[in-house]
């Protein structure tokens, strides 16, 4: 297993935000975990990318716990994320957007930086070609050179997504990342997800379309109120009846 | 339609009545008065007129001017600059060299502070702070172990490094405004102490006697001598702060300015990469105050107040937060102009404020500043 989440709690105050979630997730694999707003699941990637503490519980990522580690730790142990609301470097040109994201790859240390020695200039380069290769995967090289904050919409999101692949995890959280795209935008994103599974990476999503969840999923979480309802295929997830009550409200005769 | 009318007549009031205020202490109620009436009429006419003439003047009204993309792309054209800046001790007289090597040292101190404002985002308040300790640690070192030039400073240097180091060390964690503030009490803390270690420092009546530098046995006393080292550093300053800017280090920096969340879930160490910035600037700051120190031969606590600090964040935020060059020219502008205006005396701080405030309401980034450089 990839990722084990174990009994995972998180309060805040008196209000539940999640309660005894446990689920594992093999390598490999595209999870989604749907529910309906405020049902605590992005408050399960905060946990998940140390964001937050959890109040009890465990989580174990390909054998290690992560769950006291700092944000920056768990992302270089391989676990890479986008945000709801979209949080870029604004001030900063794509292409360096993507190259903060190689920050713990880069070995060169301030005496090299400050001599130019070949080594680091070498280096440079190749964090500078990755980067633009990343672009290339998210269709963004034409950006390249642009201020990150004056970009579309739809191409701020594909630019997060860029950032967090050019980390090279694993496991990559994906925060809604069809948000206010239209269906074109959003058939391209499946792609694109579907290219991420062929790289070898493990993902995670948070997905409010259905479409999008159904085709794509190979397995869904539903949480309502914090808690686990359902589990399983999309198949079985679609005719559960308790689903279909969280989303739809009780039947009453 | 009246009540536009009523916010026309309300702004320009208000407008003409601050610059008369501004007005009143230097030259009296009369010609504050007709400043105010002026000020007021042409402020009445030219709004509406700008409206009634359409798209024109909407665009004229302010005027933009890219000064990036002005300047050479490649960056090697840059050592160009450094050419008039040799020649200076060639053409001008000592109190013109007395200003170059003050500009100098000040333009170490800016780009030193726009490392940490600039670059990384922490609002400083109490920066003079470094300058006071790398200049301090000089002279002492000097004057009680007799030690060199250049066996002082870079001793001085590894000290203010380590001093910009323990003062971040509790408050970096503390944001914005709170930050602000406790950098201000370190400012303070540390001329204070200066001021009242008698023992030590000899308080108020600070230290004298620091030898002046000398390279290779040869005196560096001389006004033009000096003005080549203090070039010297500047030049070094510059090309290592770019280096630094464009690597890792400075895009981290950056992305820590831009949002932290982001960085921390890109894996940088918010905590540590925020040391190394102040880290980074206390160092430029001590080297210019080990400048000031062999420059003046002379210091005392009077040489590093708040306001010290207060024209320095000035000299960042005029040339434009984050830009090198841009720096470089605030700083030259807020060392040169005060003595160009010495003629005119009284008026010269007037001057110069209105000169800010009106550059804050016409281009807020800043002289060099890209739209990227400020902030929403």
């Amino acid at each position: 297993m990839l990722l084990e989440v174990r009994a995972v709690s998180k309060r805040f105050g008196g209000i539940r935000a999640i309660e005894d979630i446990t689920f594992s997730l093999k390598q490999g694999l595209i999870l989604s975990i749907i529910g309906p707003n405020g049902a605590g699941k992005t408050t399960l990637f905060n946990c998940l990318t140390g964001f937050m503490k959890l109040t009890r519980g465990n989580i174990i990522f390909s054998g290690t716990h992560i769950s006291s580690l700092t944000a920056d730790r768990i992302n270089r142990l391989g676990i890479s994320r986008t945000f709801q609301n979209i949080r870029l470097f604004k001030g900063m040109s794509v292409i360096e957007n993507v190259m903060v994201a190689q920050h713990a790859k880069i070995r060169s240390g301030l005496m090299p930086i400050i001599a130019h020695t070949p080594a680091f200039l070498n280096e440079e380069a190749s964090v500078r070609q990755t980067a633009y290769e990343y672009l290339e995967f998210l269709g963004l090289e034409s950006f390249a050179e642009q201020n990150a904050g004056n970009l579309p919409y739809g191409a701020q999101r594909r630019l997060e997504i860029a950032r967090a692949l050019a980390s090279e995890p694993q496991l990559i959280l994906l925060d809604e990342p069809s948000a206010g795209m239209n269906p074109l935008e959003t058939d391209e994103m499946m792609a694109t997800i579907r290219k991420m599974r062929e790289m070898g990476k493990t993902i995670i999503l948070i997905e409010h379309d259905m479409k999008f969840v159904m085709g794509i999923s190979d397995r869904i979480i539903v949480l309502d109120h914090g808690v686990k309802i359902a589990e399983g295929s999309p198949q079985e997830v679609k005719n559960n009846p308790l689903v279909i009550e969280a989303y739809l409200g009780k039947e009453t005769h | 339609m009246s009540s536009s009318i009523v916010k026309t007549l309300l702004r320009s009031g208000s407008i003409s009545l601050w610059a008369a205020l501004l007005f009143l202490p230097f030259k009296g109620l009369h010609a504050a008065g007709i400043l105010f009436i002026l000020l007021f009429l042409s402020l009445l006419v030219i709004r509406p007129a700008a409206r009634l003439s359409g798209p024109f003047f909407r665009t004229a009204e302010v005027v933009r001017i890219n000064i990036e993309r002005l300047m050479p792309r490649d960056s090697r054209y840059l050592l160009l600059l450094i050419l008039p800046a040799l020649a200076i001790p060639l053409f001008f007289r000592n109190y013109i060299l007395d200003v170059a090597v003050l500009t100098g040292i000040y333009i170490i101190l800016a780009l030193a502070l726009n490392v940490v404002v600039g670059f990384t985002g922490l609002l400083n308040l109490g920066f003079v702070a470094y300058y006071a300790i790398g200049a301090y640690s000089f002279a002492l070192l000097n004057t009680r172990l007799g030690m060199g030039f250049w066996s002082a400073l870079p001793l001085s240097l590894v000290i203010t490094t380590a001093a910009g180091f323990i003062f971040a060390a509790p408050a970096i964690r503390l944001k914005g405004d709170y930050l602000a503030l406790v950098t201000l009490g370190f400012g303070e803390i540390v001329r204070i102490t200066l001021n009242n270690w008698d023992s030590f420092t000899r308080g108020p009546n600070g230290l004298s006697g620091i030898d002046e530098p000398f390279f290779f046995g040869i005196s560096l006393a001389t006004l033009s001598s000096f003005y080549y080292l203090v070039l010297f550093f500047v030049v070094l300053a510059v090309i290592v702060i770019r280096r630094v800017h464009a690597s890792k280090i400075g895009r981290a920096w950056i992305a820590l300015r831009e949002d932290e969340i982001a960085a921390s879930a890109m894996g940088i160490r918010i905590t540590q990469y925020k040391l190394y910035s102040v880290s980074f600037g206390a160092f430029w700051a001590g080297l210019a105050g080990c400048l000031f120190a062999a420059k003046m031969r002379f210091i005392s606590p009077e040489s590093f107040t708040f306001m010290e600090s207060v024209l320095i964040l000035c000299m960042v935020i005029l040339g434009g937060l984050g830009s090198i060059a841009g720096v470089i020219v605030g700083a030259v502008i807020l060392v040169v102009l005060p003595e160009a205006l010495r003629d005119i005396q009284m008026y010269r701080m007037l001057a110069l404020g209105a000169g800010i405030v009106l550059l804050m309401i016409f281009r807020p980034q800043g002289l060099f500043g890209g739209n990227n450089a400020s902030r929403s």
